[in-house]
């Protein structure tokens, strides 16, 4: 840890976590988001409402749940650590589990609504023009929810790297290991550190503020330009 | 692969979204229309066709192919059946260029081959110069043929038009019409075109088949349709207006008549034998087929004393609303002005309607 100033170990941390978590949930959520926006099936609502669950819980509570549920005692846990020898908790694979999990509906919903927003003529034009799966998914479907899979992006990686309640929760305060920069920013308050968190959350403030107008701009540029055609 | 010149035949069921029952036939380089009111399921039997919804039961052919059989469990994806489809809206791919548009109707070739046919079809339909205008900077006419040339430049077995032209202006939906008219004929494939339109479908169409409630109620060529509806229902979808009610008495199969009592009157009709005397009816009296005099009865079997409700200036006729003694249903007859003046016609007036005997239809109710 860096007692005078940006804990880069932790920035680093951080980031790493941000990146793998965005990597392994956009695929899915997309996949997730595509069933949700065209699919009609008894119970839909009811998946809808436990996706977004993460969004209203507090952060402990979520936390305290996947603790438990990935915990030695558990059957995830239990199948992780006979499998890798290592616990899932306090682990920065613990961390990505529970990052990908409470990440679920800032994920889902921006790329739901936007694939919801592709008229169902476009998709039927898409597969009377002989495209299968991947070529609609990728030459259609994609770049018409691009705006969408851009804010799903930016806030899950902003997500990720301001997460503090649950990352404490589940990772603890592991310096390299689980010590992320929020939790970094806490440990150096509590130290009386003001500077370095001073530093560190000016940091994450202006990161934060960069990514989302330059994906805001970035949006609104493909939506004009991809405007549906006035009939 | 594509089956020019050859056969499609369709007889399938579905539940859901709209209940379906039909049955279709079209005949390579025809044009088969399908007219029906809102909700009468055209469009979802178009998408039927398409593949893009499967049914319950029946089976669909294209020529010698087989794309659904529910007795064999086979069910071809739109992929599989290449069809051309020119969706109500055109579904153009709003993220690419015309030429990108009509690019993605292609598959299998090299880039350069897929844009060199691309380019050909865009020309074809008159849009050679807009390759590379996106569909919002294209006008509806425009979008139109963009979504022509898609549907047809992967040489499709079918082509399927769904209302193309309800969003076009007068002026460029009759040059659309003559475009579609010449490609019917070259392209040699079934063509099968959803309107409610009747003017369009009588236009353009080789066979039409009237639909309501998602069962077919009649199939013939428009012409012959238009003529004789086969029941009541049908007759109202035509747009006919005169269709009154009445209660078949007899037939007179020497004298080629049928006899109705309308209100408090006997009326005489062409003859109907498949109906049964004692029934209610419905008299469809066709546009023609009558016309208001102020003497008296020659045949007091083919003429009607009514009561001018309403006289109404329509462009350079008059449309004239009557009532019949002791029928609810009014009678509507178009007449040159000069005929409101000779006659002396205003409301509240009487006159006489003569009918010719042999152009009054009875119909089932």
């Amino acid at each position: 840890m860096n007692s005078s100033g940006l804990d880069f170990t932790a920035l680093r941390l951080s980031l790493e976590l941000a990146g793998v978590t965005v990597l392994l949930l956009l695929p899915l959520a997309l996949m997730t988001a595509r069933f949700l926006a065209w699919r009609r099936f008894p119970g839909k609502s009811l998946l809808e409402a436990a996706l977004a669950v993460p969004l209203v819980l507090p952060p402990t509570v979520v936390g305290y749940y996947l603790l438990v549920g990935m915990g030695s005692g558990s059957w995830l846990g239990g199948w992780v650590e006979r499998i890798t020898g290592q616990s899932l908790v306090f682990s920065f694979s613990g961390l990505v589990v529970a990052s990908v999990i409470v990440n679920i509906p800032f994920a889902v919903q921006p790329m739901q609504r936007a694939l919801e927003a592709i008229p169902g003529e476009v998709r039927d034009a898409a597969a009377c023009c002989g495209m299968g799966f991947w070529r609609t998914l990728l030459t259609v479907e994609l770049p018409l929810a691009w705006p969408g899979v851009v804010t799903a992006f930016v806030l899950t990686f902003a997500h990720t790297l301001g997460e503090f309640g649950v990352v404490l929760m589940v990772g603890g305060s592991i310096p390299g290991e689980t010590q992320t920069i929020a939790i970094a920013i806490y440990d150096r308050v509590q130290a009386f550190d003001y500077t370095a968190a001073g530093q560190m959350s000016l940091l994450l403030l202006v990161f934060s503020l960069l990514v989302l107008a330059l994906a805001g701009g970035w949006g609104r540029r493909i939506g004009r330009r991809d405007a549906l055609p006035r009939i | 692969m594509p089956c020019p010149g050859s056969d499609f035949r369709l007889s399938v069921t579905l539940g859901q979204p709209v209940p379906i029952s039909a049955e279709l036939a079209c005949g390579g380089g025809e044009l088969l229309a399908l007219v029906g009111p809102s909700g009468s399921g055209k469009s979802t039997l178009l998408r039927l066709v398409a593949g893009l919804v499967r049914p319950v039961q029946g089976r669909i052919e294209c020529g010698s192919a087989c794309w659904f059989d529910s007795a064999r469990g086979l069910h071809l994806s739109p992929q599989q059946r290449r069809v051309g489809f020119v969706p109500q809206h055109y579904g153009l791919f709003p993220h690419m260029t015309a030429l990108g548009n009509v690019m993605a109707g292609l598959h299998a070739l090299p880039a350069r081959e897929r844009a060199a046919r691309a380019r050909q079809w865009l020309a074809r339909v008159h849009l050679a110069g807009l390759e590379q205008r996106r569909p919002a900077e294209l006008s509806g006419g425009e979008q139109q043929r963009v979504a022509l040339a898609r549907a047809l430049v992967g040489e499709p077995s079918i082509l399927l038009l769904d209302e193309p032209f309800s969003a076009v202006d007068q002026v460029t939906r009759q040059t659309l019409h003559l475009e579609l008219a010449e490609l019917k004929q070259e392209l040699g494939i079934p063509v099968i075109l959803v309107t409610h339109d009747l003017d369009e479908a009588l236009l353009l169409a080789d066979h039409m088949t009237l639909l309501a409630r998602g069962h077919t109620l009649q199939s013939g060529r428009p012409q012959a349709v238009m003529a004789a509806p086969v029941n009541a229902e049908a007759a109202r979808l035509l747009g006919m207006r005169n269709l009154l009610p009445g209660t078949l008495l007899r037939h007179d199969k020497t004298a080629a008549t049928s006899w109705i009592r309308a209100g408090s009157v006997e009326l005489a009709a062409a003859l109907a034998p498949d109906l049964d005397p004692g029934t209610s009816v419905v008299w469809m009296v066709p546009p023609g087929a009558m016309r208001l005099t102020a003497g008296a009865a020659a045949s007091p079997a083919d003429s009607l004393r009514v009561c001018i409700h309403s006289l109404l200036p329509l462009g350079d006729s008059v449309r004239v609303s009557a009532s019949i003694p002791g029928l609810g249903a009014p009678l509507y007859l178009q007449i040159q002005p000069a005929e409101v003046a000779a006659l002396n016609l205003q409301a509240g007036s009487e006159a006489r309607v003569e009918f010719s005997r042999a152009k009054i239809r009875l119909l089932r109710a």
